[in-house]
């Protein structure tokens, strides 16, 4: 199999999008059923998210007067193709894609491809909550990256590589701990989950910064947050838990953290409410920075 | 009807996203939607979901008397629905004015004189069953194909009503 082939592959099948949409749909589930049986509902059917994009699919497009028709359309598409694309890079067990030397940086750099999108949407849909949502996921996105980045590069300190298979055959440690605990920092922002839900704070502004789009560009940028959510549950897991030698054990491993860390920010998310942009802002450079800080440390002195 | 457009048409009942629109309502029949997100009737479990924007929802609520003010406000937001939609009377306000039938400020018409109106929901206020069987059926009829204006755009039923109501003439 060449390269092109693999890279395809990858993209659109293992671990990209064949793969990961029903995983994300699920995931999803999982998510509003957990939040839903918490607060004493019954919660969604199984299909729910799957129905949602469909339906969504089957609806037509309304385009706001004076909204570049181009860019309105295209940062869905960008922003469904970043995920998948950074999805792929992950090394999951059975991933045709040849490992690079700095696909680390990749990675990082794709996935900030989503939030990126979000926040030109918000511009662009000339909607003023749709710029405030945008606003607003612009400084958390500068707030919650710190620990997010940090947990990374931390792990490829440790490594001495930029490189997805190398994090992942880090002897185990104190490191991979402390990496993990800053990374599960960040995770509830990157995920827009309860106490830091505030760029799509549906009381205060409505929605978030997709509130001008409807039918299938929104379908698009939902399926784009399923597949973020599967991309930041397995990245945790493919960095952070110890692989054993056989693929077929890891991935299941893998794929039971990955609920397991969704069951947890869901459960933080429905005990918790809202926090200030202000708050949420000081708590992820005083805490977060700390974590940060005592990451770092524990790599130089290891 | 291949099979793409029998998931949909099936996803269009599973999953109705509704949206609410006060046109000049004493807030009763809004009092009596929130229970419906609450753990006693939980209409998530029929795939409902509550949206603020019109731009996200399949079936506009409206509740409450017609007044002068808002009939444009309906006439915009409704505009504003994507298609497929439905739209779900609320109370016995859109329909007859109610109590409030005859005052200066409110329109003394019926909802279907502005927008196609696919389920009427009767009541002062419809207590949160009613509501919820209202919204199942409007989102029956979106999936058959069967709203007002579904129907209006496959020609079936001639066109949509013209809106004369409130306008002086
Ligand atoms: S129908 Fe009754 S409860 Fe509903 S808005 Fe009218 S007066 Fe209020």
């Amino acid at each position: 199999m060449n390269a092109v082939w693999s890279y395809l592959v990858a993209i659109a099948v293992w671990p990209g999008l064949l793969f990961a949409a029903p995983l994300g749909w699920l995931e999803l589930w999982f998510m509003r059923k957990l939040v839903a049986r918490l607060q004493g509902r019954q919660g969604p059917p199984f299909f729910q998210p799957f129905f949602d994009v469909m339906k969504l699919l089957g609806k037509e497009t309304v385009i706001p007067r004076g909204v570049s028709r181009g860019i309105f359309l295209a940062l869905p598409l960008v922003s469904v193709a970043a995920v998948t694309a950074a999805l792929a890079i992950v090394p999951l067990p059975g991933n045709p894609v040849p490992s690079l030397p700095g696909d680390v940086v990749l990675l990082l750099y794709l996935m900030e491809v989503p939030v990126l999108c979000e926040v030109l949407a918000g511009y662009v849909s000339r909607s003023i909550y749709g710029q405030v949502a945008a606003m607003r996921e612009a400084i958390l996105s500068l707030a919650y990256n710190l620990p997010f980045l940090v947990a990374i590069i931390a792990m490829a300190q440790v490594a001495g590589s930029f490189q997805m298979r190398a994090l992942q055959e880090v002897p185990y440690g104190l490191v991979h701990l402390l990496a993990a605990v800053t990374f599960l920092l960040a995770l509830p922002a990157r995920m827009k989950l309860n106490p830091f839900s505030i760029a799509n704070a549906e009381h205060e502004i409505i929605a978030d910064s997709h509130i001008e789009y409807s039918g299938p560009p929104l379908a698009l940028f939902k399926l784009s947050h399923a597949i973020e959510v599967v991309l930041l549950t397995e990245l945790f897991a493919v960095v952070f838990i110890p692989a054993t030698p056989w693929p077929l054990v890891n991935l299941v491993v893998y794929l039971v953290a990955g609920i397991l860390v969704l069951g947890g920010v869901t459960l933080l998310a429905t005990t918790t409410a809202r926090l200030r942009l202000t708050q949420a802002f000081r708590f992820y450079w005083v805490w977060g920075g700390l974590a940060s800080a005592i990451t770092m440390a524990a790599t130089l002195v290891r | 009807m291949n099979l793409i457009e029998r998931v949909i048409a099936i996803s269009r009942r599973r999953s109705p996203w509704i949206c609410r629109l006060n046109a000049g309502s004493c807030n009763g029949c809004d009092i009596e939607i929130t229970p419906l997100l609450s753990p006693r009737y939980d209409a998530e479990q029929l795939g409902i979901e509550l949206h603020g924007t019109p731009k996200h929802a399949d079936i506009v609520l409206i509740s409450g008397t017609l007044t002068l003010r808002s009939r444009q406000a309906i006439l915009d937001i409704y505009d504003q629905v994507p298609n497929p939609k439905a739209v779900v009377a609320l109370g016995s306000c859109p329909s007859s004015g109610n109590v409030f039938a005859g005052s200066p400020l409110v329109l003394s018409c019926s909802l279907d004189t502005v927008v196609p109106v696919d389920v009427w929901v009767p009541g002062c206020p419809p207590r949160p069953q009613a509501i919820l069987d209202g919204i199942a059926r409007a989102a029956k009829l979106l999936e058959d194909g069967a709203t007002k204006s579904q129907l209006a755009k496959s020609r079936l039923a001639g066109s949509q009503p013209e809106s004369r109501c409130g306008r002086p003439s």
